[in-house]
């Protein structure tokens, strides 16, 4: 293909964007989770949110490689977002909640990106670093409104939209949860399809080009992170929503670190990734724990030095058979593109 | 006829078994035991498990008929899992009580789902005064801080001790610690030079031991979380307060038995207060040292008596009950029980099902070679002052 015309990458790049069988197949058993696995509610629940907070960190790091090791500062703050919000009984609509806190946490990104467009890989790490830790000592300190290592106590969560009460069984807490997922998860694709989202992955590939070509490297870098910022605040509060409860482990710095592990193992730059990543992380740290409550962690630092070792592109190679296959039924590639699978 | 025999017999066999096993889903008693079992607080966990086998396996696993089982959760002290674990505790299992709860956050991020779920919630170890206020169906058999910390305050107004800087640590239990003691102390004529509080995750003691140091104070009044002792009089002896004149007071949480052990001669002459020292004087208790450290390998502290209890009230309110497994019935068995314990006599009070037990005076000394705290001044039948005081 010695002439690439406009027109043809822009078919291709549409193509790409379209929505694989796979996906729907995903999408159709997270929604058949509901129906099949009523006693699991909980630890759904629990992936759900960590899914969405990995998203957020997949936005910023698998689209516009900013490494993170302080994303739980956003997670954090949605979640004393929405456990004040809802235990002053400012907002008492949990939905409404939701936005408030996701909102509250963007301005906290917007204002903190700044601070990240400086400097490369190391510096931003160090920053986003400190950011978390300043915000976890900041809840700390303010006990009277944090009500410090102690946790946020006597929260009350009020019906969903007016109908639906966060149950003891978990069951609306997960469909609600789900259905943010899935929103929102729809949108980021949105995102990182759009021009601006390409124009992302230019940033990451190479910036000095990307700025050479016109991009403005800066001001998109802002707006990624303030969106991811945003996501991170929704997960925190789905997380302060469901339980009822916010304390200081949300801020904790294990919370950013084991997020970047969900991502190693669901593989960055597809959007799955965080999603099918937080699915295995809590499996195993489930299943683990409840086999040796004493001694999991050594088994998960294994595993995870195992799954390391092999390689994250081969879990997403294991998938690969049934990738051909579902091209084969996918029709709308056929008709513009073969293969070219992203 | 061997053949119809055989056959008739291998009828009844099925028949008993399919009995059996029927009565054994049926007169279960499940417990879910939620324990720190990993992080800064593993040693509770380690202790509260230890005690609960140890009980379980010296009164056998049935009750009133009851087979009892528990179920053990690892929370790593994080209160968010605390909550989740009680939650499928409660929704998957089926647990009839959820017991445990290694600090305060804890314990109190589970009231509530005792409540929706009215099963008993045994909290034995966390020992913040207001968490039996947060649900009708917990009982307590650890302590309260401000049991001993006034008892303590006590003593050091009798034992010259005029000024004091309080250190303690920055959560709901060091706050009861700090305000019972400053409060009975400071009515007893003493003062406070300065209410240090420091963080609760990875202290570093020594900026604040300096800051103490500065008082000048005649003693150090200190509470930090089980497990975090050994640190603490270790950096206090680096920074030569010990030889500076500067006595260490408190509750117990301090010279912990498990630790205590490994802590030096240095520690020899700390004055504490509190509801169990290893070395206490009975029968009961040298039978449970004796078959506690036979089965561990170490030395029970006051988390383990407060999980052997614990299994001791569950058993106990299951006899009384008669059988009955709802919360109710087995909470208000509960109400007013007395027992003797390895720690001395206790009994749970009615009104608030909190734990009444006599708190002891005790220093530091070598015994055969070991460090232990040797009591030599009791307070019988100590309630909360805290709710005491609120009526």
């Amino acid at each position: 293909m010695n002439d690439i015309s406009p027109k043809l990458v822009a078919g291709r790049l549409v193509a790409r964007a379209h929505w694989h069988p796979l996906e729907f197949l995903f999408w159709a058993a997270a929604f058949a989770s509901i129906w099949l696995l009523p006693g699991k509610y909980l630890i759904l629940t629990e992936i759900a949110w960590l899914g969405l907070f990995a998203l957020s960190l997949d936005l910023i790091l698998g689209y516009a490689g900013i490494v993170s090791l302080g994303h739980a500062a956003f997670f954090g703050f949605g979640a004393y977002c929405a456990a004040l919000l809802a235990k002053h009984e400012i907002i008492n609509e949990p939905v409404l909640a939701l936005i408030v806190s996701g909102v509250a946490a963007m301005l906290l990104g917007f204002v903190t990106s700044f601070l990240v467009l400086r400097g490369s890989d190391l510096t931003r790490i160090m920053v986003t670093l400190g950011v978390a830790l300043l915000l976890r000592e900041l809840a700390n300190r303010m006990g009277w409104l944090t009500g410090g290592a102690d946790g946020l106590q006597g929260v009350e969560m009020k019906p969903i939209l007016g109908l639906w009460r966060f149950d003891m069984f978990g069951h609306n807490g997960y469909v609600y949860c789900l259905i943010v997922l899935f929103l929102l998860f729809l949108l980021a694709r949105r995102i990182v399809y759009s021009p601006f989202g390409l124009s992302l992955q230019a940033i990451k590939d190479n910036p000095l080009r990307a700025s050479a070509v016109g991009i403005n490297v800066n001001l998109r870098l802002v707006a990624i992170y303030t969106i991811a910022a945003g996501y991170a605040g929704i997960a925190g509060a789905l997380l302060a929503q469901t339980s009822a409860f916010a304390s200081l482990a949300v801020f904790d710095f294990e919370r950013s670190a084991d997020l970047l592990l969900v991502l190693i193992i669901g593989g960055t730059g597809y959007l799955y990734g965080g999603l099918i990543g937080a699915l295995i992380f809590k499996i195993l740290q489930d299943w683990l724990s409840h086999l040796t409550p004493q001694y999991w962690p050594f088994w998960i630092g294994l595993l995870l030095v195992v799954i390391v070792l092999v390689g994250r592109e081969r879990i997403g190679s294991w998938t690969l058979p049934f990738r051909t296959l579902a091209n084969r039924f996918d029709w709308r590639r056929k008709e513009s593109f073969g293969g070219g699978q992203a | 006829m061997l053949r119809r025999q055989l056959l008739a017999g291998c009828a009844a066999l099925a028949f008993g078994l399919a009995a059996a096993g029927g009565a054994a889903a049926q007169d279960v008693f499940k417990i879910g035991l939620i324990l720190p079992m990993t992080g800064q607080q593993a040693s509770t966990g380690k202790q509260i498990k230890a005690a609960v086998d140890l009980y379980m396996a010296q009164h056998g696993n049935t009750v009133a008929g009851k087979k009892i089982e528990v179920i053990l959760k690892d929370d790593g002290a994080v209160p968010d899992n605390t909550k989740r674990l009680a939650q499928e505790l409660i929704v998957n299992d089926k647990v009839n009580a959820i017991a445990g709860f290694g600090v305060t956050p804890a314990a109190l991020a589970a009231a509530p789902l005792a409540t929706e779920a009215k099963i008993p919630q045994i909290v034995m170890a966390a020992g913040t005064s207001i968490i039996t206020e947060r649900s009708p169906y917990i009982a307590r058999t650890s302590f309260t801080l401000a049991q001993s910390s006034e008892i303590i305050a006590d003593w050091a107004i009798k034992n010259g001790i005029k000024k004091v800087v309080t250190m303690v640590s920055d959560y709901a239990p060091g706050a009861d610690a700090q305000k019972s003691f400053s409060d009975k102390f400071t009515a007893g004529g003493g003062t406070i030079a300065e209410a240090i509080k420091i963080p609760l995750a990875n202290p570093d003691f020594a900026p604040f031991l300096q800051r103490a140091a500065d008082a000048k104070p005649d003693a150090v009044f200190i509470f930090v979380p089980s497990g975090q002792g050994g640190t603490f009089m270790k950096q206090f002896v680096e920074r030569g307060m010990d030889k500076s004149g500067i006595k260490i007071i408190g509750p117990g949480d301090v010279t912990d038995d498990d630790l205590l052990p490994n802590m030096g001669d240095q520690v020899i002459g700390t004055v504490t207060a509190h509801l169990y020292s290893a070395d206490h004087d009975s029968a009961k208790n040298k039978a449970f040292v004796e078959a506690f450290k036979k089965a561990n390998n170490f030395r029970p502290n006051f988390m383990a008596v407060g999980g052997y209890d614990g299994m001791h009230l569950i058993y106990e309110a299951l006899k009384k009950a008669g059988g009955k497994t709802d919360g109710d019935s087995l909470i208000a068995a509960m109400k007013g029980m007395k027992w003797e314990s390895p720690r001395g006599p206790m009994s749970i009070d009615p009104d608030t099902r909190d734990v009444i037990q006599n708190i002891y005076i005790r220093k530091v000394e070598k015994k055969n070679g070991e460090l232990y705290n040797v009591e030599f001044a009791t307070f019988e039948n100590v309630k909360d002052p805290v709710k005491a005081a609120k009526k």
